[in-house]
């Protein structure tokens, strides 16, 4: 199946175009947008790794390795559309437009970062593995239902295609065609659990083909390659073509979370050997003569910036509101749960 | 020929799961561990640390991400001659395999008429105040005790830990085996080295006491213990019961103890509607009616969703809101 579902790659390990029918839209424009993107990310990344490891935020999943197939599919979306995460996925949802002071919140056990910034559709992300699978395609299907444009995606890791919601979201993707795209980063492991033992398949996109549905496997760690299957999935979507499987192959390089110490499991060492999809693409730029390294370097400091405003920003933040606990349980709050908030409080001398 | 000296280390509560799945792993060749990094990682709480080195990838084993898979196989395996001890990775992730337990688990004995057991152990670490990510710090005990065919068992201790879960393992029934995450590693006592078992459906005595008693399991019983030694400060004295097994209950303790003291109160970390604490009320009623002095307390959590952690010490009893309830009963 490997041979079925070759790899889809527009640059090379070191940042050559090997996909030349798409030279002509790998602009200067487009890749300091990208770069830009994926810098953003990784600065939010690293400082919140730190700050957890100070004891200033909860445990954290590190998103490092990913932001090619994190930015190139979110930066292929459109204010209208939807977009499920997981936990590893607010580097996609922070290009998609959420706010970087929420995101902070979220990691720090606040029920506020679960909130979705202005009007955009982000969902909060989903912590039971697959689970927003099914919510994204039933999103994609109002859509359609209702005659928009709008299509809606559903990200999720390799370990996720081996629970039930994904074989069902799957399903009714296809059955409905919904305009739905489901975006897998294969990053190789479930926690300790690599993809060889999670799953007989030798791709993950070979699974759509049971499904009648269109799919790709593509370099997840080359952010082109990402932008412009996204774009052309997204295309179809958009124009009744229905749902497409984007199986992105790319690598964690740290630990799943700040609470798991990856060496148990893997040679962590050599984590780091894989080519950097940030890398990549700057050695695509230095190559094209887009890469400019004042502009770059004022790129990283408005970043380093922007990222230690979020944190006092997200620091300075009003204390956790009891009433959060109990007010946004229901609509209106039935009886007897105000009665248990306000013993509460009455107890607490509130 | 020497008598055997009855050797006994100090561990915490993870490490005696650890012990009683080596001992199980040791003499019942017929187990098996199975779950999602159980293996090599020996799971995100240690609790299988070591094993798969010393028992091989053929006896631990790291499945698919898949509670009803490894559930609905762990049937198979479990009618066909094999003893599954399944980890699920946090309570909170069981429910894709709550069908499995539902529907089949629990009435297999019945649907066959004894012909097929489901000699299978399901543990799940559970609970809340250890900072953990959303849903990672759910207390649904009560989903499974009202689940006929099933027993549930929650230590609150490294030594009736591995005494009940060797118990839960040689039980020819299902088991559902809460590991509280907040008393992982709260503190250590001295385990037995050899095997032992505890009798599931037994409640324990923690401290004995005149005036009230609270009632309470896992993560919970150290919270009544605190309540207990403040009330002791202002001349309450109060029995601590750990009920151990949340199904079945330990209906005669319970009633002893209260036709002796005449007040309960009940402690659990899950809402207050459809809790584990009103079948214990009822109990009390059918039991010791007449020899109540005030109504029976609760602490529990609110009829909330377990909150995002920020919120958390505001949604689990606190010792301050057991001494409240006490106070309560005691002045009715
Ligand atoms: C239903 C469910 N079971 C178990 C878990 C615990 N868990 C959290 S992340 C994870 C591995 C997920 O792997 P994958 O889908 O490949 O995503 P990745 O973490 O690699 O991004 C597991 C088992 C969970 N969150 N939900
Ligand atoms: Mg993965």
């Amino acid at each position: 199946m490997e041979t079925e579902f070759p790899i889809y790659r527009i640059l090379d390990d070191a940042g050559h175009v090997i996909d030349t029918s798409k030279t002509d839209l790998l602009t200067k424009d487009l890749s300091l947008a990208l770069f830009t993107h994926m810098n953003r990310i990784r600065t939010f990344d690293r400082k919140a790794i730190n700050l957890q490891r100070q004891g200033r935020l909860g445990t954290y999943a590190p998103l490092e390795g990913q932001e090619a197939a994190q930015v190139g599919s979110a930066y292929a979306l459109q204010d209208k559309d939807w977009i499920f995460p997981t936990y590893r996925d607010h580097g996609a949802t922070l290009t998609f437009g959420a706010d970087m002071v929420r995101t902070f919140l979220y990691w720090n056990g606040r029920v506020e970062g679960c909130v979705p910034t202005d009007e955009l559709h982000i969902f909060p992300p989903a912590v039971p593995i697959a689970t927003q699978i099914p919510h994204a395609v039933g999103a994609a299907w109002a859509e359609k239902r209702k005659g928009t444009t709008h299509v809606a995606i559903a990200y999720f890791g390799d370990g996720a295609t081996s629970e039930g919601d994904f074989h069902e979201g799957m399903n009714f993707a296809s059955v409905f065609q919904t305009p739905v795209i489901l975006f897998n980063q294969n990053n190789g492991y479930a926690i300790s659990v690599p993809i060889q033992k999670q799953m007989h398949s030798e791709t993950i996109a070979q699974k759509a083909l049971a499904y009648g549905m269109p799919s790709i496997r593509i370099d997840g760690n080359d952010v082109f390659a990402v932008y412009f299957t996204m774009l052309e999935a997204v295309e179809r979507a958009r124009s009744g073509g229905g749902p497409t499987l984007i199986e992105a192959v790319t690598w964690r390089f740290g630990a799943h979370t700040t609470a798991d110490d990856p060496s148990k499991y893997r040679d962590q060492e050599r984590s780091h050997d894989r080519v950097d999809p940030i890398t990549r693409l700057e050695d695509f730029m230095k190559e094209q003569g887009f890469y400019d390294e004042q502009e770059i370097e004022a790129i990283r400091n408005r970043h380093q910036q922007e990222v230690e405003a979020a944190v006092k920003t997200m620091e300075a933040f009003p204390p956790p509101d009891v009433n959060d606990l109990f007010d946004h349980t229901y609509a209106t709050l039935p009886d007897d749960l105000l009665r248990q908030k306000t013993d509460y409080l009455t107890a607490r001398g509130n | 020929m020497a008598t055997p000296i009855n050797r006994q280390t100090e561990m915490t509560l993870v490490q005696a799961v650890t012990d009683a799945l080596r001992t199980k792993l040791t003499d019942d060749e017929t187990t098996l561990v199975l779950g999602e990094d159980v293996g090599k990682n020996g799971g995100v709480f240690r609790a299988t640390d070591g094993l798969q080195e010393e028992f091989g990838e053929d006896r631990i084993i790291d499945t698919p991400l898949s509670e009803a898979g490894i559930v609905g196989t762990s049937i198979g395996l479990a009618v066909n001659g094999f003893k599954p001890i399944v980890e699920i990775q946090f309570l909170g992730f069981i429910y894709p395999a709550y069908e499995q337990i539902m529907t089949h688990v629990s009435r297999i004995r019945m649907r066959t008429m004894g012909r097929y057991g489901v000699p299978m152990v399901i543990r799940a670490p559970y609970g809340a105040g250890i900072r953990a990510p959303e849903i990672h710090s759910d207390s649904t005990e009560a989903l499974f005790t009202s689940m006929p065919g099933l027993k549930v068992v929650c230590p609150a201790t490294p030594y009736d830990a591995k005494g009940l879960l060797i118990a839960a393992i040689e039980d020819p029934d299902p088991v559902l085996f809460l590991e509280s995450m907040r008393s992982y590693r709260a503190f250590k006592e001295p385990v037995p080295s050899e095997s032992y078992t505890i009798k599931i459906g037994k409640a324990k005595y923690v401290t004995e006491g005149q005036d009230v008693t609270l009632i309470a399991w896992g993560a919970m019983v150290q919270v009544a213990q605190k309540a207990a030694t403040e009330a002791a400060t202002r001349g309450i004295s109060c029995e601590v019961i750990d009920l151990r097994t949340l199904y079945p209950l330990d209906r005669s303790t319970i009633a002893a103890s209260v036709q002796k003291t005449g007040r309960a109160v009940i402690i659990h970390e899950a809402q207050a509607t459809g809790g584990l604490g009103n079948d214990l009320i009822a109990l009390i009623n059918d039991t010791s009616f007449l020899y109540l002095r005030a109504p029976i307390a609760r602490v529990t959590g609110f009829d909330v969703p377990v909150p995002l952690f920020a919120l958390e010490d505001h949604y689990i009893p606190t010792p301050t809101r057991v001494l409240e309830a006490i106070q309560r009963t005691v002045d009715f």
